[in-house]
């Protein structure tokens, strides 16, 4: 009985490889499934991918490899992360099962599908040995991949080309937005600005600091009539709590404590 | 070592892609599971161009990464729109249909 799917030994050097990269790529899969952190994972995403471009080139398929890094890690994982900046990179799972039991289930399933799978191939048998890409690349990969892509291929070529620009389309669509408001004229901004609810911020708001004590961000400048003004440090950094108490910054409250020293 | 190994991990791939999508609730890290499915079967289709000696297997695999480049743009797209409706890019808080 065969137990394995034998199609011809490669190369030592590509098994070398294969042992090295091949587990490394299976246990990055596995990381990119247990790490907590979007971005962490899509770091070993890239990882993957790249490691699958090396096979593609080791399997002489030399074009779908280069177009695997310039496409995959290149384009597509550029789009993750830039995604991924921009709904917040510390978005972290929360580690709660929303539907009980999901989690074993799903272990379950993969491992029966995995064991499927790999028996599948442990049981089947070929009958002849690889033929191999020699002959196939023997003007060149591209070469070969541009005769069946602009012959037999060309129909299929043409469609995906219309899924391309459909998609591009379709991206502008869903990313688009529409005001549901007019946008407010520089007019308009500036009556808001003179008659609106407070004269006092026209010229704008005051820049935090108070000088002779402090004169760092965090804490507030001082008005003219000798009381703090909480507006003038960034709101992030209040909300932070980084603000240092403005009340121990009142002049009539240095005045006097300066004089209790005395 | 037998070139049918390629396949063992493409298979091993594809199913952890598949308890990925399962399993994880950020629609970004479902969607990158997703994309390491399609990666998966472009390794069996590159492997079987080899074994069978032609390069249909690779034309498939750059249509299936031309199609791969669209389903993200597309899905990539979503996302951030619902991300802005519901600030929460979970995929287990668009939940509105069930209740």
């Amino acid at each position: 009985m065969q137990l394995a799917l034998e199609v011809g030994q490669t190369a030592q050097p590509e098994a070398i490889m294969f042992w090295i990269l091949g587990p490394m790529a299976v246990a990055a899969a596995l990381g990119m499934l247990l790490v907590k952190k979007a971005v962490h994972s899509a770091i070993l995403m890239a990882f993957v991918m790249i490691v699958l471009a090396i096979f593609y080139i080791a399997q002489d398929a030399v074009f779908l490899g280069i177009v695997q890094i310039v496409v995959y890690t290149g384009a597509v994982m550029m789009l993750f992360l830039f995604i991924l900046m921009l709904v917040g990179v510390d978005s972290s799972d929360s580690l709660i099962e929303t539907i009980p039991g999901l989690r074993p289930i799903a272990f379950t399933a993969a491992i029966g599908f995995g064991g499927l799978m790999v028996s599948l191939l442990g049981r089947a048998t070929l009958g002849r040995d690889a033929i191999g890409l020699a002959a196939a690349n023997a003007d060149g990969n591209v070469e070969g991949i541009a005769m069946l892509l602009f012959s037999t291929y060309v129909f299929p070529f043409e469609v995906v080309s219309a899924l391309l620009i459909t998609a591009a389309m379709g991206a502008m669509v869903l990313a688009h937005q529409h005001r549901t408001t007019a946008r407010p004229t520089q007019r308009q901004l500036s009556i808001n600005r003179f008659r609106g609810a407070s004269l006092g911020t026209a010229a704008g708001l005051p820049g935090p600091g108070v000088y002779a004590r402090h004169n760092a961000v965090d804490v507030p400048a001082l008005l003219p009539d000798g009381t703090p003004a909480p507006t003038s440090v960034n709101a992030s950094l209040e909300a932070r709590g980084d603000m240092l108490d403005y009340k121990s910054f009142d002049l009539a409250e240095v005045n006097t404590q300066i004089e209790e020293e005395k | 070592m037998d070139a049918s190994n390629y396949l063992y991990i493409s298979a091993l791939l594809f199913t952890i892609g598949a308890v990925g999508v399962v399993v994880r609730r950020n629609a970004i890290v479902v969607f990158m599971c997703i994309e390491l499915m399609l990666n998966a079967s472009n390794l069996s289709l590159v492997t079987f161009s080899r074994i069978n000696g032609d390069l249909d297997g690779q034309v498939m695999a750059f249509f299936t990464m031309v199609v791969a480049a669209c389903e993200v743009v597309v899905g990539l797209a979503i996302i951030v729109a619902i991300y802005r409706s519901r600030r929460s890019a979970s995929v287990d808080d668009a939940s509105l249909l069930k209740r």
